[in-house]
Protein backbone atom coordinates (compact mmCIF):
# COMPACT_ATOMS: atom_id res chain seq x y z
CA UNK A 1 0.00 0.00 0.00
CA UNK A 2 1.61 3.57 -1.24
CA UNK A 3 1.26 6.34 1.40
CA UNK A 4 -1.51 9.27 1.01
CA UNK A 5 0.75 11.83 -0.72
CA UNK A 6 2.17 9.64 -3.98
CA UNK A 7 -2.13 8.53 -4.33
CA UNK A 8 -2.84 12.00 -4.39
CA UNK A 9 -0.04 12.97 -7.03
CA UNK A 10 -1.38 10.27 -9.29
CA UNK A 11 -4.28 10.83 -11.50
CA UNK A 12 -6.94 8.64 -12.37
CA UNK A 13 -6.14 6.53 -15.36
CA UNK A 14 -10.01 6.47 -16.48
CA UNK A 15 -9.19 3.87 -19.53
CA UNK A 16 -7.64 1.42 -17.11
CA UNK A 17 -10.32 1.62 -14.32
CA UNK A 18 -13.15 1.39 -16.99
CA UNK A 19 -11.35 -1.93 -18.74
CA UNK A 20 -11.64 -3.22 -14.46
CA UNK A 21 -15.38 -2.48 -14.32
CA UNK A 22 -15.97 -3.87 -18.28
CA UNK A 23 -16.62 -0.87 -20.11
CA UNK A 24 -15.96 0.22 -23.06
CA UNK A 25 -14.88 4.61 -23.62
CA UNK A 26 -15.27 6.20 -26.57
CA UNK A 27 -11.45 8.65 -27.04
CA UNK A 28 -14.38 11.83 -26.41
CA UNK A 29 -15.82 10.26 -22.73
CA UNK A 30 -12.53 9.71 -21.65
CA UNK A 31 -11.81 13.20 -21.81
CA UNK A 32 -14.76 14.65 -20.73
CA UNK A 33 -14.28 11.91 -18.15
CA UNK A 34 -11.32 12.75 -16.76
CA UNK A 35 -11.54 16.03 -15.79
CA UNK A 36 -14.94 15.45 -14.33
CA UNK A 37 -13.67 12.69 -12.29
CA UNK A 38 -10.45 14.12 -11.29
CA UNK A 39 -12.47 17.45 -10.06
CA UNK A 40 -14.17 14.72 -8.04
CA UNK A 41 -12.00 13.29 -6.42
CA UNK A 42 -9.97 16.29 -5.43
CA UNK A 43 -12.87 17.25 -3.80
CA UNK A 44 -12.15 14.25 -1.50
CA UNK A 45 -9.91 15.37 -0.43
CA UNK A 46 -11.32 17.04 2.41
CA UNK A 47 -11.76 13.80 4.03
CA UNK A 48 -8.18 13.44 4.99
CA UNK A 49 -8.16 16.16 7.10
CA UNK A 50 -10.28 13.93 9.79
CA UNK A 51 -8.46 12.00 12.15
CA UNK A 52 -10.31 8.45 11.44
CA UNK A 53 -7.36 6.32 13.18
CA UNK A 54 -9.08 5.04 15.95
CA UNK A 55 -12.84 4.87 14.27
CA UNK A 56 -14.42 1.35 13.64
CA UNK A 57 -15.61 1.61 9.99
CA UNK A 58 -19.52 1.33 9.37
CA UNK A 59 -20.87 -1.23 6.47
CA UNK A 60 -24.41 -1.07 7.24
CA UNK A 61 -27.09 0.91 8.76
CA UNK A 62 -28.12 -1.79 10.96
CA UNK A 63 -26.24 -4.11 13.30
CA UNK A 64 -24.69 -6.54 11.50
CA UNK A 65 -26.08 -10.35 12.24
CA UNK A 66 -26.42 -13.18 10.70
CA UNK A 67 -30.03 -14.07 9.49
CA UNK A 68 -31.16 -17.44 9.02
CA UNK A 69 -34.40 -18.74 7.57
CA UNK A 70 -35.80 -22.44 7.71
CA UNK A 71 -34.14 -24.37 5.13
CA UNK A 72 -37.23 -25.90 3.64
CA UNK A 73 -37.73 -25.80 -0.72
CA UNK A 74 -39.46 -22.73 -1.50
CA UNK A 75 -40.79 -22.25 -5.33
CA UNK A 76 -38.66 -20.56 -7.45
CA UNK A 77 -39.19 -18.18 -10.57
CA UNK A 78 -41.02 -19.56 -13.85
CA UNK A 79 -38.43 -20.96 -16.04
CA UNK A 80 -40.25 -19.65 -19.53
CA UNK A 81 -40.76 -16.35 -18.00
CA UNK A 82 -37.31 -15.45 -17.07
CA UNK A 83 -35.90 -16.71 -20.40
CA UNK A 84 -38.57 -14.78 -21.94
CA UNK A 85 -35.94 -11.66 -20.26
CA UNK A 86 -33.17 -13.21 -21.82
CA UNK A 87 -31.70 -11.75 -25.33
CA UNK A 88 -30.96 -14.43 -26.99
CA UNK A 89 -32.41 -18.39 -26.02
CA UNK A 90 -32.31 -21.70 -26.86
CA UNK A 91 -33.67 -25.05 -25.83
CA UNK A 92 -34.43 -23.75 -22.49
CA UNK A 93 -30.78 -22.09 -21.78
CA UNK A 94 -29.50 -18.61 -22.72
CA UNK A 95 -27.50 -18.01 -25.23
CA UNK A 96 -24.00 -16.64 -25.11
CA UNK A 97 -20.65 -16.18 -27.31
CA UNK A 98 -18.73 -19.20 -27.58
CA UNK A 99 -16.40 -19.44 -24.29
CA UNK A 100 -14.51 -22.38 -24.99
CA UNK A 101 -13.32 -23.48 -28.23
CA UNK B 1 -61.43 15.22 -10.00
CA UNK B 2 -60.90 12.19 -8.40
CA UNK B 3 -57.43 12.93 -9.33
CA UNK B 4 -57.07 15.78 -7.43
CA UNK B 5 -57.55 13.32 -4.22
CA UNK B 6 -55.33 12.33 -1.39
CA UNK B 7 -55.40 8.81 -0.65
CA UNK B 8 -57.70 9.29 2.70
CA UNK B 9 -60.10 11.08 0.99
CA UNK B 10 -60.54 8.37 -2.19
CA UNK B 11 -61.18 5.66 0.41
CA UNK B 12 -63.71 7.74 2.13
CA UNK B 13 -65.33 8.22 -1.48
CA UNK B 14 -64.92 4.54 -1.79
CA UNK B 15 -65.70 3.10 1.24
CA UNK B 16 -69.43 5.28 1.51
CA UNK B 17 -70.50 4.36 -2.26
CA UNK B 18 -69.56 7.83 -3.78
CA UNK B 19 -67.64 6.32 -6.40
CA UNK B 20 -66.00 3.20 -7.80
CA UNK B 21 -62.06 2.45 -8.26
CA UNK B 22 -63.14 2.73 -11.59
CA UNK B 23 -64.48 6.09 -11.64
CA UNK B 24 -60.55 7.23 -9.89
CA UNK B 25 -58.21 5.42 -12.64
CA UNK B 26 -60.08 7.03 -15.07
CA UNK B 27 -59.60 10.18 -13.83
CA UNK B 28 -55.89 9.63 -13.13
CA UNK B 29 -55.89 8.22 -17.08
CA UNK B 30 -57.58 11.40 -18.22
CA UNK B 31 -54.99 13.48 -16.28
CA UNK B 32 -52.29 11.86 -17.30
CA UNK B 33 -53.80 12.22 -21.10
CA UNK B 34 -54.64 15.76 -21.09
CA UNK B 35 -51.20 17.07 -19.13
CA UNK B 36 -48.18 14.52 -19.26
CA UNK B 37 -47.03 15.40 -22.58
CA UNK B 38 -46.09 18.59 -21.00
CA UNK B 39 -44.15 16.99 -17.90
CA UNK B 40 -43.26 13.29 -18.72
CA UNK B 41 -43.61 12.41 -15.63
CA UNK B 42 -44.52 8.70 -16.48
CA UNK B 43 -42.32 6.30 -18.31
CA UNK B 44 -45.32 4.03 -19.21
CA UNK B 45 -49.04 3.07 -18.69
CA UNK B 46 -51.17 0.10 -19.37
CA UNK B 47 -54.65 1.85 -19.44
CA UNK B 48 -56.50 -1.88 -19.81
CA UNK B 49 -54.57 -3.52 -17.13
CA UNK B 50 -54.67 -0.45 -15.16
CA UNK B 51 -58.64 -0.59 -15.62
CA UNK B 52 -58.88 -4.25 -15.23
CA UNK B 53 -56.89 -3.62 -11.97
CA UNK B 54 -59.83 -1.03 -10.82
CA UNK B 55 -62.86 -3.26 -12.00
CA UNK B 56 -61.18 -6.57 -9.79
CA UNK B 57 -60.94 -3.77 -7.03
CA UNK B 58 -64.05 -2.55 -7.25
CA UNK B 59 -65.66 -5.88 -7.62
CA UNK B 60 -63.67 -7.64 -4.32
CA UNK B 61 -65.58 -4.72 -2.56
CA UNK B 62 -69.20 -5.87 -3.51
CA UNK B 63 -68.25 -8.92 -2.09
CA UNK B 64 -67.35 -7.43 1.12
CA UNK B 65 -63.17 -6.90 0.37
CA UNK B 66 -61.91 -3.97 2.91
CA UNK B 67 -58.26 -4.20 1.98
CA UNK B 68 -56.61 -0.87 3.38
CA UNK B 69 -55.96 0.52 -0.05
CA UNK B 70 -58.55 -1.31 -1.96
CA UNK B 71 -59.31 0.26 -5.53
CA UNK B 72 -56.56 3.01 -5.19
CA UNK B 73 -54.36 3.76 -7.76
CA UNK B 74 -50.40 4.33 -7.13
CA UNK B 75 -47.52 5.38 -9.82
CA UNK B 76 -44.49 3.26 -9.29
CA UNK B 77 -40.94 4.50 -10.33
CA UNK B 78 -39.23 3.07 -12.68
CA UNK B 79 -37.14 0.79 -10.37
CA UNK B 80 -39.84 -1.46 -8.59
CA UNK B 81 -40.47 -4.41 -9.94
CA UNK B 82 -44.26 -5.06 -10.61
CA UNK B 83 -45.11 -8.06 -11.92
CA UNK B 84 -45.85 -8.47 -15.58
CA UNK B 85 -44.85 -4.49 -16.31
CA UNK B 86 -41.44 -3.38 -17.63
CA UNK B 87 -39.27 -2.26 -15.04
CA UNK B 88 -36.15 0.08 -17.25
CA UNK B 89 -34.81 2.00 -14.23
CA UNK B 90 -34.54 4.71 -16.70
CA UNK B 91 -32.06 3.03 -18.54
CA UNK B 92 -31.57 1.64 -22.33
CA UNK B 93 -29.76 -1.35 -21.23
CA UNK B 94 -32.75 -2.77 -19.06
CA UNK B 95 -34.97 -1.54 -22.55
CA UNK B 96 -37.79 -4.53 -22.78
CA UNK B 97 -37.17 -6.06 -19.25
CA UNK B 98 -40.76 -7.37 -18.01
CA UNK B 99 -40.65 -7.98 -14.44
CA UNK B 100 -41.06 -11.46 -13.14
CA UNK B 101 -42.36 -10.94 -10.07
CA UNK B 102 -43.52 -8.25 -6.95
CA UNK B 103 -41.07 -6.47 -4.83
CA UNK B 104 -42.04 -6.98 -1.47
CA UNK B 105 -43.54 -3.47 -1.10
CA UNK B 106 -45.34 -4.11 -4.39
CA UNK B 107 -46.36 -7.79 -2.67
CA UNK B 108 -47.93 -5.63 0.49
CA UNK B 109 -49.51 -2.91 -1.71
CA UNK B 110 -51.34 -4.62 -3.79
CA UNK B 111 -53.00 -7.35 -0.64
CA UNK B 112 -54.57 -4.69 0.29
CA UNK B 113 -56.09 -4.04 -3.25
CA UNK B 114 -53.55 -0.56 -4.63
CA UNK B 115 -53.78 -0.83 -8.16
CA UNK B 116 -50.67 -0.45 -9.97
CA UNK B 117 -50.89 2.46 -13.12
CA UNK B 118 -48.05 3.64 -14.37
CA UNK B 119 -44.34 3.52 -14.18
CA UNK B 120 -42.74 7.08 -13.58
CA UNK B 121 -39.27 8.58 -14.75
CA UNK B 122 -36.56 8.94 -12.91
CA UNK B 123 -32.48 9.36 -13.54
CA UNK B 124 -30.87 6.53 -14.71
CA UNK B 125 -30.43 3.66 -11.55
CA UNK B 126 -31.63 6.76 -9.38
CA UNK B 127 -28.31 8.17 -10.07
CA UNK B 128 -28.37 11.83 -10.43
CA UNK B 129 -30.83 14.65 -8.41
CA UNK B 130 -32.96 16.17 -11.18
CA UNK B 131 -34.20 13.90 -13.37
CA UNK B 132 -31.83 14.99 -16.13
CA UNK B 133 -30.23 11.41 -16.85
CA UNK B 134 -33.08 9.68 -17.85
CA UNK B 135 -32.40 7.67 -20.87
CA UNK B 136 -35.60 8.44 -22.36
CA UNK B 137 -36.26 11.93 -21.53
CA UNK B 138 -36.29 14.79 -18.82
CA UNK B 139 -39.16 15.41 -16.85
CA UNK B 140 -40.60 19.24 -16.37
CA UNK B 141 -41.32 20.49 -12.88
CA UNK B 142 -45.21 20.65 -13.12
CA UNK B 143 -44.74 24.59 -10.95
CA UNK B 144 -42.38 25.61 -14.02
CA UNK B 145 -41.72 24.17 -17.00
CA UNK B 146 -38.02 25.28 -17.41
CA UNK B 147 -37.23 23.93 -13.99
CA UNK B 148 -36.25 20.15 -13.19
CA UNK B 149 -38.57 18.46 -10.99
CA UNK B 150 -35.48 16.89 -8.60
CA UNK B 151 -34.33 13.25 -8.64
CA UNK B 152 -33.54 10.51 -8.71
CA UNK B 153 -37.48 10.31 -8.53
CA UNK B 154 -38.63 13.09 -10.35
CA UNK B 155 -41.18 11.27 -12.38
CA UNK B 156 -43.06 10.27 -8.70
CA UNK B 157 -42.94 13.74 -7.58
CA UNK B 158 -44.28 15.48 -10.97
CA UNK B 159 -46.76 13.27 -11.07
CA UNK B 160 -48.15 13.91 -7.44
CA UNK B 161 -47.93 17.48 -8.03
CA UNK B 162 -49.37 17.46 -11.39
CA UNK B 163 -52.16 15.55 -9.99
CA UNK B 164 -51.76 12.67 -12.53
CA UNK B 165 -51.97 10.27 -9.51
CA UNK B 166 -52.96 10.10 -6.33
CA UNK B 167 -49.99 8.87 -4.74
CA UNK B 168 -46.55 7.27 -5.76
CA UNK B 169 -43.18 5.64 -4.39
CA UNK B 170 -39.77 6.35 -5.24
CA UNK B 171 -36.68 5.44 -3.58
CA UNK B 172 -34.51 7.40 -1.68
CA UNK B 173 -30.13 6.53 -1.58
CA UNK B 174 -29.25 10.18 -1.03
CA UNK B 175 -32.18 12.17 -1.27
CA UNK B 176 -33.97 10.56 -4.45
CA UNK B 177 -37.26 10.76 -2.20
CA UNK B 178 -36.91 13.99 -0.35
CA UNK B 179 -35.62 16.17 -2.75
CA UNK B 180 -37.76 16.05 -5.47
CA UNK B 181 -40.61 16.16 -3.10
CA UNK B 182 -39.54 19.40 -2.18
CA UNK B 183 -38.91 20.67 -5.60
CA UNK B 184 -42.39 19.96 -6.44
CA UNK B 185 -44.06 20.87 -3.13
CA UNK B 186 -44.95 16.97 -1.74
CA UNK B 187 -44.68 14.97 0.74
CA UNK B 188 -42.00 12.57 0.76
CA UNK B 189 -40.92 9.70 3.17
CA UNK B 190 -37.43 8.02 3.79
CA UNK B 191 -38.12 5.59 6.36
CA UNK B 192 -35.30 4.44 8.32
CA UNK B 193 -33.29 1.55 6.43
CA UNK B 194 -34.92 -1.47 7.11
CA UNK B 195 -38.13 -0.55 7.70
CA UNK B 196 -39.45 -1.50 4.64
CA UNK B 197 -38.00 -4.37 2.57
CA UNK B 198 -35.84 -3.74 -0.25
CA UNK B 199 -36.56 -7.21 -2.26
CA UNK B 200 -37.25 -6.28 -5.91
CA UNK B 201 -36.28 -2.48 -5.23
CA UNK B 202 -33.60 -2.71 -7.83
CA UNK B 203 -30.05 -2.04 -6.04
CA UNK B 204 -28.08 1.11 -6.35
CA UNK B 205 -26.20 1.46 -2.95
CA UNK B 206 -27.95 -1.63 -1.12
CA UNK B 207 -26.64 0.05 2.15
CA UNK B 208 -28.13 3.50 1.64
CA UNK B 209 -31.51 2.12 -0.69
CA UNK B 210 -34.92 2.84 1.15
CA UNK B 211 -38.39 2.29 -0.66
CA UNK B 212 -40.49 5.80 0.21
CA UNK B 213 -43.68 7.02 -0.93
CA UNK B 214 -44.51 10.35 -2.01
CA UNK B 215 -47.24 11.92 -1.15
CA UNK B 216 -49.90 14.98 -1.31
CA UNK B 217 -50.38 15.33 2.90
CA UNK B 218 -48.77 13.44 5.58
CA UNK B 219 -51.33 10.92 6.46
CA UNK B 220 -50.86 9.17 3.18
CA UNK B 221 -47.49 8.85 3.53
CA UNK B 222 -47.98 7.53 6.86
CA UNK B 223 -50.44 4.81 5.41
CA UNK B 224 -48.36 3.66 3.02
CA UNK B 225 -45.86 3.27 5.45
CA UNK B 226 -48.07 1.43 7.31
CA UNK B 227 -48.85 -1.14 4.54
CA UNK B 228 -45.19 -1.66 3.40
CA UNK B 229 -43.36 -1.81 6.55
CA UNK B 230 -42.29 -4.89 8.12
CA UNK B 231 -39.90 -7.40 8.51
CA UNK B 232 -39.57 -10.28 5.13
CA UNK B 233 -37.68 -13.05 4.73
CA UNK B 234 -36.41 -12.05 1.13
CA UNK B 235 -34.76 -8.84 2.96
CA UNK B 236 -32.02 -10.58 5.36
CA UNK B 237 -31.39 -6.50 6.36
CA UNK B 238 -35.60 -5.82 6.95
CA UNK B 239 -35.76 -4.93 10.84
CA UNK B 240 -37.65 -7.46 12.92
CA UNK B 241 -39.06 -4.76 15.18
CA UNK B 242 -42.66 -4.65 15.36
CA UNK B 243 -44.46 -2.01 13.16
CA UNK B 244 -46.57 1.16 15.24
CA UNK B 245 -49.58 2.32 13.99
CA UNK B 246 -48.48 5.45 12.54
CA UNK B 247 -51.88 7.14 11.78
CA UNK B 248 -52.35 6.95 16.04
CA UNK B 249 -48.93 9.26 16.13
CA UNK B 250 -50.64 12.09 14.06
CA UNK B 251 -51.46 14.51 16.32
CA UNK B 252 -51.98 18.41 15.76
CA UNK B 253 -50.10 20.24 18.41
CA UNK B 254 -46.37 19.86 19.47
CA UNK B 255 -46.51 19.88 23.39
CA UNK B 256 -43.60 17.34 24.87
CA UNK B 257 -41.78 17.71 21.04
CA UNK B 258 -37.89 19.77 20.88
CA UNK B 259 -36.93 20.36 17.81
CA UNK B 260 -33.10 20.77 17.09
CA UNK B 261 -31.61 22.94 14.63
CA UNK B 262 -28.29 22.18 13.65
CA UNK B 263 -25.93 24.88 13.47
CA UNK B 264 -24.06 23.69 10.41
CA UNK B 265 -27.14 23.11 8.38
CA UNK B 266 -27.75 26.97 7.95
CA UNK B 267 -24.85 28.52 6.69
CA UNK B 268 -23.57 30.12 3.56
CA UNK B 269 -24.93 28.36 0.35
CA UNK B 270 -27.91 28.60 1.83
CA UNK B 271 -30.84 29.98 -0.57
CA UNK B 272 -32.12 32.80 1.00
CA UNK B 273 -35.86 32.42 -0.04
CA UNK B 274 -35.13 28.95 1.45
CA UNK B 275 -34.16 29.90 4.62
CA UNK B 276 -37.01 32.14 5.28
CA UNK B 277 -39.00 29.65 4.38
CA UNK B 278 -37.50 27.57 6.53
CA UNK B 279 -37.25 29.62 8.99
CA UNK B 280 -40.94 30.50 9.31
CA UNK B 281 -41.43 26.67 9.61
CA UNK B 282 -39.64 26.27 12.47
CA UNK B 283 -41.64 29.70 14.09
CA UNK B 284 -44.79 28.18 13.80
CA UNK B 285 -43.50 24.73 15.29
CA UNK B 286 -42.92 26.81 18.43
CA UNK B 287 -46.08 28.24 18.62
CA UNK B 288 -47.88 24.50 18.08
CA UNK B 289 -45.70 23.96 21.26
CA UNK B 290 -42.29 22.50 20.22
CA UNK B 291 -39.15 23.66 22.33
CA UNK B 292 -36.30 24.57 19.63
CA UNK B 293 -32.79 23.85 20.72
CA UNK B 294 -29.53 23.94 18.90
CA UNK B 295 -27.47 21.04 18.09
CA UNK B 296 -24.12 20.60 15.95
CA UNK B 297 -23.90 17.94 13.17
CA UNK B 298 -20.31 18.61 13.21
CA UNK B 299 -19.58 16.33 9.95
CA UNK B 300 -21.93 17.82 7.67
CA UNK B 301 -19.09 19.11 5.43
CA UNK B 302 -18.20 16.11 4.47
CA UNK B 303 -21.41 14.15 4.27
CA UNK B 304 -20.99 14.93 0.33
CA UNK B 305 -17.96 13.26 0.06
CA UNK B 306 -18.34 10.31 1.89
CA UNK B 307 -21.53 9.75 -0.24
CA UNK B 308 -20.19 9.93 -3.24
CA UNK B 309 -17.25 7.34 -2.66
CA UNK B 310 -19.72 4.92 -0.84
CA UNK B 311 -22.50 5.14 -3.09
CA UNK B 312 -21.12 4.48 -6.44
CA UNK B 313 -18.51 1.94 -5.06
CA UNK B 314 -21.56 -0.42 -3.91
CA UNK B 315 -23.44 0.79 -7.43
CA UNK B 316 -20.14 -0.34 -9.27
CA UNK B 317 -20.68 -3.76 -7.47
CA UNK B 318 -24.35 -4.40 -8.16
CA UNK B 319 -24.31 -2.86 -11.72
CA UNK B 320 -22.09 -5.85 -12.96
CA UNK B 321 -25.11 -7.55 -13.13
CA UNK B 322 -25.67 -5.66 -16.53
CA UNK B 323 -23.79 -7.63 -18.74
CA UNK B 324 -25.93 -7.88 -21.72
CA UNK B 325 -26.41 -11.99 -20.42
CA UNK B 326 -29.47 -12.80 -19.03
CA UNK B 327 -31.93 -9.96 -19.55
CA UNK B 328 -32.05 -6.77 -20.97
CA UNK B 329 -30.33 -5.17 -24.35
CA UNK B 330 -27.41 -6.76 -25.74
CA UNK B 331 -24.60 -5.39 -27.57
CA UNK B 332 -24.25 -6.87 -31.47
CA UNK B 333 -21.55 -8.71 -32.84
CA UNK B 334 -19.54 -9.66 -29.90
CA UNK B 335 -16.99 -11.74 -30.58
CA UNK B 336 -16.40 -13.57 -26.91
CA UNK B 337 -18.15 -13.33 -23.43
CA UNK B 338 -15.36 -9.65 -22.68
CA UNK B 339 -16.27 -8.55 -25.47
CA UNK B 340 -19.80 -8.76 -25.20
CA UNK B 341 -20.22 -7.13 -21.39
CA UNK B 342 -17.56 -4.22 -22.82
CA UNK B 343 -20.02 -3.76 -25.77
CA UNK B 344 -22.88 -3.56 -23.99
CA UNK B 345 -22.40 -1.81 -21.10
CA UNK B 346 -21.02 0.77 -23.38
CA UNK B 347 -24.30 0.80 -25.41
CA UNK B 348 -26.65 0.78 -22.71
CA UNK B 349 -25.31 2.58 -19.46
CA UNK B 350 -25.67 6.74 -19.83
CA UNK B 351 -22.81 9.45 -18.59
CA UNK B 352 -23.40 9.58 -15.07
CA UNK B 353 -24.07 5.58 -14.73
CA UNK B 354 -20.80 5.37 -16.49
CA UNK B 355 -18.90 8.02 -14.35
CA UNK B 356 -20.02 6.36 -11.49
CA UNK B 357 -19.27 3.18 -12.09
CA UNK B 358 -15.42 4.02 -12.91
CA UNK B 359 -15.68 6.24 -9.96
CA UNK B 360 -16.74 3.20 -7.57
CA UNK B 361 -14.38 1.01 -9.04
CA UNK B 362 -11.46 3.46 -8.55
CA UNK B 363 -12.28 4.25 -4.81
CA UNK B 364 -12.23 0.38 -4.45
CA UNK B 365 -9.09 -0.64 -6.62
CA UNK B 366 -6.22 -1.96 -5.15
CA UNK B 367 -3.98 0.97 -3.72
CA UNK B 368 -6.83 3.19 -3.04
CA UNK B 369 -9.37 1.34 -1.09
CA UNK B 370 -7.78 2.46 2.37
CA UNK B 371 -7.45 6.08 1.55
CA UNK B 372 -11.00 6.13 -0.07
CA UNK B 373 -13.20 3.64 0.56
CA UNK B 374 -12.32 2.49 3.80
CA UNK B 375 -11.30 6.00 5.13
CA UNK B 376 -15.04 7.03 3.82
CA UNK B 377 -16.63 3.96 6.06
CA UNK B 378 -15.34 5.80 8.72
CA UNK B 379 -16.24 9.35 8.03
CA UNK B 380 -19.76 7.74 7.75
CA UNK B 381 -19.10 6.17 11.62
CA UNK B 382 -18.52 9.71 12.77
CA UNK B 383 -22.02 11.03 10.87
CA UNK B 384 -23.63 8.35 12.51
CA UNK B 385 -22.42 9.37 15.65
CA UNK B 386 -22.93 13.05 15.12
CA UNK B 387 -26.89 12.45 15.02
CA UNK B 388 -26.75 9.92 18.35
CA UNK B 389 -25.61 12.85 20.34
CA UNK B 390 -27.97 15.18 18.52
CA UNK B 391 -30.79 12.89 19.44
CA UNK B 392 -30.19 13.00 22.96
CA UNK B 393 -31.34 16.28 23.38
CA UNK B 394 -34.23 16.48 20.76
CA UNK B 395 -36.32 14.03 19.51
CA UNK B 396 -36.66 15.47 15.62
CA UNK B 397 -34.22 17.88 13.74
CA UNK B 398 -35.46 20.29 11.57
CA UNK B 399 -33.16 21.69 8.33
CA UNK B 400 -34.14 22.51 4.57
CA UNK B 401 -34.51 19.78 2.06
CA UNK B 402 -32.20 21.14 -0.28
CA UNK B 403 -29.91 24.38 -0.08
CA UNK B 404 -32.14 25.55 -3.32
CA UNK B 405 -35.81 25.76 -4.84
CA UNK B 406 -35.96 23.56 -8.19
CA UNK B 407 -33.17 25.00 -10.72
CA UNK B 408 -33.57 26.00 -14.46
CA UNK B 409 -32.82 22.58 -16.75
CA UNK B 410 -29.51 22.72 -17.70
CA UNK B 411 -28.37 24.36 -15.10
CA UNK B 412 -25.92 21.84 -13.70
CA UNK B 413 -26.10 18.70 -15.84
CA UNK B 414 -22.66 19.84 -17.22
CA UNK B 415 -20.87 19.53 -13.75
CA UNK B 416 -21.67 16.59 -12.16
CA UNK B 417 -19.76 17.92 -8.78
CA UNK B 418 -21.79 21.03 -8.48
CA UNK B 419 -25.13 18.34 -8.80
CA UNK B 420 -23.59 16.85 -5.79
CA UNK B 421 -23.45 19.10 -3.28
CA UNK B 422 -26.94 20.46 -3.44
CA UNK B 423 -27.25 16.64 -1.62
CA UNK B 424 -25.68 18.18 1.47
CA UNK B 425 -29.23 18.28 3.70
CA UNK B 426 -30.02 14.64 2.44
CA UNK B 427 -27.09 12.22 2.12
CA UNK B 428 -26.62 12.30 6.07
CA UNK B 429 -29.75 10.83 6.63
CA UNK B 430 -28.89 7.69 4.41
CA UNK B 431 -25.62 7.39 6.10
CA UNK B 432 -26.53 7.06 9.37
CA UNK B 433 -29.58 4.85 8.31
CA UNK B 434 -31.97 7.19 10.15
CA UNK B 435 -35.21 8.63 8.98
CA UNK B 436 -36.11 11.60 7.06
CA UNK B 437 -39.55 13.31 5.95
CA UNK B 438 -40.21 16.44 2.92
CA UNK B 439 -42.94 18.36 3.83
CA UNK B 440 -43.79 21.78 1.79
CA UNK B 441 -43.44 24.57 3.70
CA UNK B 442 -43.46 27.84 1.39
CA UNK B 443 -42.70 29.37 -1.83
CA UNK B 444 -39.60 30.55 -2.87
CA UNK B 445 -40.52 33.84 -4.64
CA UNK B 446 -43.96 32.74 -4.49
CA UNK B 447 -43.74 30.35 -7.27
CA UNK B 448 -41.15 27.18 -6.53
CA UNK B 449 -42.39 25.10 -3.71
CA UNK B 450 -39.41 24.70 -0.76
CA UNK B 451 -39.48 21.30 1.42
CA UNK B 452 -38.93 21.21 5.52
CA UNK B 453 -36.77 18.25 6.59
CA UNK B 454 -37.55 16.63 9.45
CA UNK B 455 -35.47 14.26 10.46
CA UNK B 456 -35.79 11.24 13.31
CA UNK B 457 -33.68 8.99 14.93
CA UNK B 458 -33.33 5.39 13.59
CA UNK B 459 -36.95 3.77 14.27
CA UNK B 460 -38.64 7.15 14.74
CA UNK B 461 -40.74 7.44 12.22
CA UNK B 462 -44.23 8.93 14.62
CA UNK B 463 -42.04 11.61 15.65
CA UNK B 464 -41.15 12.90 12.01
CA UNK B 465 -44.63 12.49 11.01
CA UNK B 466 -45.89 13.67 13.65
CA UNK B 467 -44.06 16.56 13.73
CA UNK B 468 -44.80 16.71 9.55
CA UNK B 469 -48.27 16.29 10.45
CA UNK B 470 -49.31 18.87 12.70
CA UNK B 471 -47.27 21.55 10.71
CA UNK B 472 -49.27 20.58 7.55
CA UNK B 473 -52.45 21.26 9.27
CA UNK B 474 -51.16 24.21 10.76
CA UNK B 475 -50.34 25.75 7.46
CA UNK B 476 -51.99 25.73 3.69
CA UNK B 477 -48.60 24.78 1.77
CA UNK B 478 -49.33 20.82 0.88
CA UNK B 479 -52.82 22.57 -0.69
CA UNK B 480 -50.84 24.75 -2.76
CA UNK B 481 -51.67 23.45 -6.74
CA UNK B 482 -49.48 23.63 -9.31
CA UNK B 483 -50.11 25.07 -12.58
CA UNK B 484 -50.29 22.04 -14.72
CA UNK B 485 -52.49 20.74 -11.40
CA UNK B 486 -54.88 23.53 -11.95
CA UNK B 487 -55.40 22.43 -15.43
CA UNK B 488 -56.28 18.52 -14.15
CA UNK B 489 -58.80 20.11 -11.32
CA UNK B 490 -61.96 20.83 -13.90
CA UNK B 491 -65.08 18.34 -13.09
CA UNK B 492 -64.31 14.64 -14.47
CA UNK B 493 -66.68 12.65 -12.16
CA UNK B 494 -68.19 10.18 -14.20
CA UNK B 495 -71.11 7.93 -12.40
Amino acid sequence: MTDDKTQSAKKMDVRYVANLARLNLTDGEVVEFQSQLDHIVEHFNQLRSLNVDDVEPMAHATPIQNVFRDDVVRPGLDRDVILNNAPQQSSGLVMVPTIVE
Amino acid sequence: MLNTLTIHEVLERLNCGECRSEDVVRSVLDAIRRTDGRIHGYLTLDETDALEQARAADLARRNGANGRLLGVPIAVKDVLNVRGQPCTCGSKILKGYVSPYDATAIARLRAEGAVFVGRTNMDEFAMGSSTENSAYGITRNPWDLDCVPGGSSGGSAAAVAADECVAALGSDTGGSVRQPASFCGCVGLKPTYGLISRYGLTAYASSLDQIGPITKDVRDAALLLQVMAGVDASDSTSLPEAVPDYQAALTKDLRGVTIGLPKEYFVGGLDSEVERCVQEAIEVCRQLGAKVVEVSLPHTRVAVDTYYIIAPAEASANLSRFDGVRYGFRAEGATDPLDLYKKTRAKGFGPEVKRRIILGTYVLSSGYYDAFYLRAQKVRTLIRRDFEAAFKHCSVILSPVAPTPAYRIGANSADPLQMYLGDIFTVPVNLAGICGLSVPCGMAAGKLPVGLQVMGPALGEEAILRTGYAFEQATTWHSQRSCIAEQNSGSQVRT
